[in-house]
């Protein structure tokens, strides 16, 4: 199941064609076999040459649109993974979504592992832009859940008031979800939801499949803030990954509830380990053991997640490659959050805020979601370790604040490299 | 969303079981046709572009519809779709068009003059006058499946038809993607801009992809006659005015639908259409005339009576807010046009309409004074 491999649908012959009824005529976009086939790879569909194909991303601000040079396009136009996903599948998210002018969204999509390996052309410099530098021809991605190995870690509950990390993986062999087929998402379902029930003790825990769910149960995992919708955001839905919903989609968590897994939704799998207070260390040992168990309990049945040294954890968004992991907390931070120097404090800790309802939310009062920045290039340990002496450092902050002293911007960790 | 030539050979080796959507909670045209056998018929088809079953229903399967509003739920990606996937659409053409069988003909007739009367309806009562249609261009794939490169052509192909219009249908182009904003605030006071659609029956399907690119709206100088390229179908040819005279913008809209299809046609690029399904569009619910023809009338009284829906029904007419469809009417004023596409031309509908507007007017005056209408209840059409 491991392997990998490009199959290059080369249109050579047509590109001969092409170039001989004038491949710059718009209006001529050769058809090739109007007979009728069936269960054929040929199609008949009028093609054009690649330049006519290339998006206009004039208005577009995504790493994406950034990269996505005429002479890539056209270099990658005709190829496609094992399961047939195409270039343009990968991007669409980006050509419907021209961006933001402040916030830089990745714009483009994997559908399969192997869309890393067909497509790394555009996928390198979009890895590098976003990763801080980080080349995937030839660097390695340390990984590390030895959760023993972290310092400190249960921080001041007069500040900070839950912690959480989470991650995601995908299982090998089957398609992301911007081109799993139906019955390959509700293998996913069931590869995971079987190893999930083989967790014990503390991790104990019960499936709830989003089409089976009662009324409620529904409104247990709402009160409960585990439940998660149908994506709503055009990032999501236009890469395909909403399509059949909700089947084959479910949550299951631990009936201690500090222990959660997400099917089917951004990713094959996404992981959570949360808990009120500021017991960062438990959280992520809960964290490492789950995952490992999680495992485990796939193995034994001839699963594996998709890993590899170059990228890490493989996952549906490059934003996402390496850990995956977004290590945080809840952090009330009156006086701190009020400093011009906070987000420079914020920046040079490799920590990046949002507001207490996740990505794209305003900060409620003065209570932050604190969490690391990046992803790729530094091992999970490594990441939470800069959670951990990054909150220590702001909780510093804030009781110096309030005692009237005065605060220093820390020196700026190193990124990679 | 359009994938790869060979996701589909790809998904073949997953049973038709295991692919085989969920529709237990699923109320639409699409989910009452499929079975499994069909799905396992049709599963390794393709049209000759590459549009799969999968494809087709997509927007079905992702849609489930509503206890009582009735959605069709499939798609089409170009012309063969309604040939290769016949065995799931013929039956969903047939429940959805009136029992219209895979062996009936339909009848096109855009001559004007067939339609009698119609420049009489009582402007006191019908406040503007509209009638619009679709049409497809041979030989390109429809808005699911369109590529950014053929779409790019439909919109070269269809600034150069309508920019050779001349007198009463010369015009201008106005594309989504490079408008200025006075441009785009002009058509909005105007009524006449559309948008990147939300609706989700829409966006499932894949006609959202690469939005504002290749889309664009062309409108004479009159303000009467206007086009819209490539948002759910190729082409929507609308003509309309304030007031009440069907039959000149009936008149409009023959006339100005065939000189752009004479220009289409000059460079061998005709209009989708065939003798059983009339002119060939996205939904299959616009198959036929794929014609709306309809007014905003004035109908306080005979909204709230008892009869109205019954009356609309006999008259083969629907009624619709005057936002469109999925819209509530407000303060009496309601959108009337003619609910048949197929199997009937388009005079005969556009008379359905004349006629039945005109019949409920004077039913209206009959309530306003304190009649009744019970003995002029229409029989069934």
């Amino acid at each position: 199941m491991a392997s990998t491999f490009t199959r290059v649908l080369s249109r050579k012959k047509t590109v001969g064609i092409l170039s001989l009824v004038g491949a710059g005529s718009l209006m001529t976009g050769y058809l090739i076999n109007k007979d009728k086939v069936h269960a054929s790879a040929q199609s008949s569909r009028r093609r054009y040459p690649a330049s006519a194909e290339y998006p206009d991303l004039r208005k577009h601000n995504n790493c994406m649109a950034s990269h996505l040079t005429p002479a890539i396009y056209a270099e990658l136009i005709d190829k496609a993974t094992p399961n047939g996903f195409t270039l343009d599948q990968c991007i669409q998210t980006g050509v419907d979504n021209p961006g933001h002018p402040f916030i830089k969204t990745v714009g483009m999509v994997a559908g399969d592992e192997e869309s890393y390996q067909v497509f790394a052309e555009l996928f390198n410099p979009v890895i590098k832009e976003r990763h801080n530098g980080y080349d995937p021809q030839i660097m390695r991605h340390p990984t590390d859940l030895d959760a023993s190995k972290i310092r400190s870690g249960v921080f001041d509950e007069r500040y900070v008031l839950s912690s959480r990390v989470r991650t995601g993986r995908s299982i090998r062999g089957l398609a992301l979800p911007p081109a799993c087929t139906r019955a390959e998402r509700r293998e996913v379902e069931r590869v995971v939801a079987d190893a999930l029930s083989g967790l014990k003790e503390d991790l104990l825990g019960r499936y709830y499949s989003l089409t089976e769910m009662t009324e409620k149960e529904q409104q247990q995992l709402i009160d409960d803030h585990f439940l998660f919708d149908k994506p709503v955001s055009p990032l999501l839905t236009c890469s395909g990954m909403a399509r059949d919903w909700p089947d084959a989609r479910g949550i299951w968590h631990n009936n201690e509830k500090t222990f959660l897994v997400w099917v089917n939704e951004e990713d094959h799998t996404r992981v959570i380990s949360m808990e009120k207070g500021g017991n960062m260390k438990r959280v992520f040992e809960r964290f490492c053991k789950g995952l490992k168990e999680v495992e485990r309990l796939i193995k034994e049945k001839g699963w594996e997640f998709m890993w590899n040294e170059r990228l890490g954890y493989v996952l549906t968004c490059p934003s996402n490659l390496g850990t995956g992991l977004r290590a945080g907390v809840h952090i009330s931070l009156p006086r701190l959050s009020k400093d011009p120097r906070f987000p420079k404090i914020l920046d040079n800790l490799r920590l990046q805020k949002r507001g207490t309802g996740g990505v794209d939310t305003a900060a409620v009062g003065s209570t932050f979601d604190i969490s690391n920045l990046d992803r790729l290039g530094k091992s999970e340990v490594e990441l939470v370790q800069t959670v951990i002496d990054g909150v220590n450092y702001l909780v510093e902050c804030e009781k110096r604040l309030e005692k009237g002293q005065d605060i220093k911007i820390p020196p700026p960790l190193s990124q990679i490299k | 969303m359009p994938f790869g030539n060979t996701h589909n050979n790809y998904k073949l080796k997953f049973s038709a079981e295991d692919e085989y959507p969920d529709l237990s909670k699923h109320n639409n045209h699409m989910a009452k046709a499929l079975t499994l056998d069909i799905y396992k018929k049709l599963r390794d088809k393709q049209t000759p572009s590459g549009f799969t079953l999968d494809d087709v229903i997509q927007t079905g399967v992702d849609n489930p519809g509503h206890p009582f509003i009735m959605t069709v739920g499939c798609v089409a990606g170009d012309e063969e779709t309604y040939e290769v996937f016949k065995d799931l659409l013929d039956p969903v053409i047939q429940d959805r068009h009136g029992g219209y069988k895979p062996t009936d003909k339909h009848k096109t007739d855009l001559n004007f003059e067939n339609l009698k009367g119609g420049d009489d309806l009582d402007p006191k009562y019908v406040l503007s006058s509209r009638v619009r249609t679709g049409r497809s261009i041979i030989g390109y794939t429809l808005p699911p499946h369109c590529s950014r490169g053929e779409r790019r052509a439909i919109e070269k192909m269809s600034i150069e038809a309508l920019s050779s219009l001349d007198g009463e249908f010369k015009g201008k182009y106005y594309p989504l993607k490079d408008m200025s904003d006075k441009e785009q605030q002009q058509l909005i006071d105007d009524h006449f801009l559309f948008d990147k659609p939300v609706s989700p029956l829409l966006l499932a399907s894949g006609m959202g992809r690469d939005w504002p690119d290749a889309r664009g709206i062309w409108h004479n100088d009159n303000k009467t006659f206007l086009v819209w390229v490539n948002e759910e179908d190729h082409l929507r040819v609308i003509a309309m005015e304030k007031g009440g005279n069907m039959k000149e913008v009936f008149r409009r809209f023959c006339v100005g639908l065939q000189k752009i299809e004479a220009v289409f046609k000059k460079h061998n690029h005709g209009f989708m259409w065939n003798e059983h399904l009339g002119y060939v569009l996205t939904c299959p619910s616009n198959l036929g005339t794929g014609l709306r023809g309809g007014v905003h009338v004035k109908l306080p009284n005979l909204s709230k009576h008892a009869k109205f829906e019954e009356v609309l029904n006999r008259l083969r007419l629907q009624k619709r807010g005057t936002g469109g469809v999925d819209t509530a009417a407000e303060g009496g004023v309601f959108d009337i046009s003619n609910a048949d596409r197929l199997g009937f031309s388009e005079v005969e509908q556009v008379q359905m309409v004349v006629d039945g507007v005109k019949l409920m007017i004077e039913m209206e005056k009959k309530l306003e004074k304190g009649g009744s209408i019970d003995d002029m209840v229409p029989a069934q059409k």
